[in-house]
């Protein structure tokens, strides 16, 4: 079982929701990124993505594109973001982290030579937010085979038929885009998440991450209610972008402790 | 699969192509291919196309020998096809008007699109204003400086011009942003996308309303030389007249197919935007290429003194057509290119935006090599008055 099924299982099990951060590798810094996933890890985070930073981020909201702009800056390719997941390796054996970004610096290191490498730095999962079921397969069966897990997308619009696609090709979890529009977009309709998250989960089993508008406990566990797991991207980079070197570790901190807090009362209600 | 009936039902070129975006934006995608293909074949569509082309666009438009430019080379004899004549001054608009009448078909009251030169932006703003549609035009910021008069013609037809601070601030991030808006307001909103490149169906479709250049050059070739041309010659940046006067030549392989791209200030120099002739495939708004990128699969910038050619993707099908062969690309520089828009303005009266100079440019250099009795049929993409800016700055020149 992957690293990521095993963790979804561990927390049904306890009957807890999946706290996923999305940062983007190198910034604000590239020596802060390590401890920064560690810092999450010590958070209550369950899950880590890890963004590749790349020039041309057409998904993306105006914080995320300059968080990447910021990698960037420092030289940050994608063999740098896979050094990153086997230094975190070497003190966290349970922490999965998908390798987050978008196709074309897959494609200049070669498809196959980064799954090959992805496999050798013990990173979990990959999301290539450009690379779609139409055209993902190819690299789908090569994580496959060295036992990643391929993440996909899903949003408001996404049809039944196209559903059926992905819930054969996905891996992992799903992540369920809740806005039409780009990351750090305004707020989200909770009660029409609710209505799409329970519709997806009639055609797959894997468990169902909701992101994009989620900004502090109380969005957080409105959706918390509804899904398995909450991907907190563009207001968790904009905490980073805010905080001065030496306290973005503390600022992450002291930005995640509701969050996690909220979450966990969700299921102590259940209980 | 014949070359010629390509794509396959997916977008694809060979391994060009395809649809890489967002699982947001293919919905959208997904409606735009089901309603071009009902249209594509409906003949009141093709005839209100048609009808557009004619009386607004003022098509066709002439193919004229430049016979004193001929005569200078002693070789070869140079045919324009003057797409120069068109109304709004380029073969934008033949592009533009097809999309607008898909866009009305498919209830979409608001247009966006990207623009690099601006010509594309001002096609979509004056369809816009003839339409009645909203129209916001994306455009960096960088080009905003270097096209202030097309920018302000833009705003003149109505349009709103959303200057794009990102990235290198030129028309590959103004592409960026416009997928952004569409992604946010895709329920009412349609794209028009300016190039044969973004993601499926567009390259498809953008070949297609552009086809017409090709087609009436068949027929005026043979009205004009009695024969067809031993080559055909256009500017490729993103690739959308090049593929229009190529597509309809590409199974009658006895035509050379010849693509001039933008060396800018050499190719050693690293300054240019020469994709094709340089760069290397990968995947960029929506589709597999070749693009200029480093070893890391970073975008990066480029450069010509024609905003239309300094883009660092190019049209999945010209990948494909290079890649077989049926293609050729070459390159020529900036300096190249102006010494042929002076050239042609000197000799046969007409100036040339900077982009189809470096078509002229490279015909240039053939002409004087070939015999008398031979063609070169040059598209004459777009007319150079948003160029006299530039060109002044380069003679040292101020208004």
């Amino acid at each position: 079982m992957s690293r990521i099924a095993a963790t979804f299982d561990a927390l049904k099990k306890q009957g807890k929701k999946a706290l996923i951060p999305f940062i983007t590798a190198g910034d604000p810094d590239p020596q802060l990124t390590v401890p920064l996933m560690h810092a999450l890890a010590r958070a209550g985070c369950d899950v880590i993505e890890l963004g590749v930073p790349f020039s041309d981020p057409m998904a993306d909201g105006p914080v995320i594109q300059r968080s990447s702009e910021r990698a960037l800056k420092h030289g940050v390719s994608l063999r740098i973001v896979l050094g990153y997941v086997a230094e975190f390796r070497k003190t966290d054996r349970t922490t999965p982290v998908v390798v987050f970004g978008y196709a074309n610096p897959i494609e200049a290191m070669g498809a196959e030579r980064f799954a090959d490498a992805a496999r050798a730095a013990d990173a979990d999962g990959v999301l290539v937010v450009d690379d779609p079921p139409e055209e993902a397969r190819p690299l789908v069966a090569m994580l496959d085979e060295r036992g990643l897990d391929m993440i996909f997308l899903l949003s408001p619009t996404t049809t039944d038929e196209r559903l059926a696609q992905v819930a054969k090709l996905g891996r992992g979890y799903l992540y369920y885009v809740s806005l039409r529009g780009v990351t750090g977009a305004a707020n989200i309709d909770i009660s029409d998440v609710a209505a799409r998250v329970k519709h997806v989960r009639g055609f797959v089993r894997l468990p169902v991450g909701v992101g994009f508008g989620i900004r502090d406990a109380q969005s957080a566990c409105a959706v918390g209610a509804v899904a398995d797991a909450v991907v907190i991207g563009s207001a968790l980079i904009q905490e980073i972008e805010k905080a001065p070197r030496d306290q973005v570790l503390a600022r992450v901190a002291r930005f995640l402790a509701p969050i996690r807090e909220g979450l966990d009362s969700l299921s102590a209600v259940k209980a | 699969m014949r070359m010629v009936d390509l794509p396959d039902a997916g977008g694809h070129f060979g391994p060009y192509g395809g649809v890489f975006v967002a699982e947001t934006l293919m919905q959208a995608l997904d409606e735009l291919k089901a309603a071009y293909a009902r249209y594509r074949n409906d003949p009141e569509f093709q005839a209100e196309f048609a009808y557009e082309l004619k009386h607004y666009v003022g098509r066709p438009s002439p193919v004229y020998h430049a016979r004193r430019w001929s005569e200078r080379f002693g070789g070869a004899q140079v045919y324009l096809k003057r797409e120069d004549l068109n109304h709004t001054g380029a073969h934008k608009i033949n592009n533009v008007i097809g999309q607008a009448l898909l866009a009305r078909r498919m209830d979409k009251r608001r247009v966006i699109a990207e623009t690099g030169a601006g010509m594309h932006g001002v096609a979509a703003a004056t369809i816009a204003a003839r339409y009645g549609m909203e129209c916001v035009v994306y455009m960096g910021t960088e080009d905003v400086r270097r096209q202030v008069q097309n920018v302000y013609r833009m705003k003149l037809l109505g349009a709103t011009v959303v200057p794009v601070e990102s990235g290198s601030k030129t028309l590959k991030d103004a592409l960026n942003e416009a997928m952004r808006d569409w992604v946010t307001n895709v329920e009412n909103t349609y794209y028009i996308i300016g190039t044969v490149a973004g993601p499926h169906p567009y390259p498809m479709m953008v070949r297609d309303f552009q086809s017409v250049i090709g087609r009436e050059a068949r027929e005026q070739m043979l009205e004009l030389a009695g024969r067809q041309p031993d080559a055909i010659l256009a500017c490729v940046g993103g690739g959308s007249n090049a593929m229009g006067i190529f597509h309809p030549y590409i199974a009658d392989e006895k035509v050379r197919l010849i693509g001039v791209e933008a060396a800018g200030e050499g190719l050693e120099s690293g300054k240019h935007a020469a994709t094709l002739c340089t760069g290397k495939p990968g995947v960029l708004h929506g589709n597999r290429t070749y693009l200029l990128q480093d070893e890391n699969g970073q975008i990066i910038e480029t450069h010509s003194i024609s905003a239309g050619l300094d883009y660092p993707g190019v049209g999945p099908e010209h990948a494909w057509l290079k890649d077989s062969g049926r293609a050729e690309y070459v390159s020529v520089t900036d300096a190249e290119a102006l010494q042929a828009f002076h050239d042609l303005c000197r000799l046969e009266g007409i100036m040339p935006a900077l982009e189809s100079a470096h078509a002229l440019a490279y015909a240039a250099k053939m002409a004087p090599r070939m015999r008398k009795d031979q063609i070169l049929l040059i598209n004459l993409s777009g007319r150079g008055d948003k160029d006299m800016h530039t060109v002044a700055e380069k003679s040292g020149i101020k208004f």
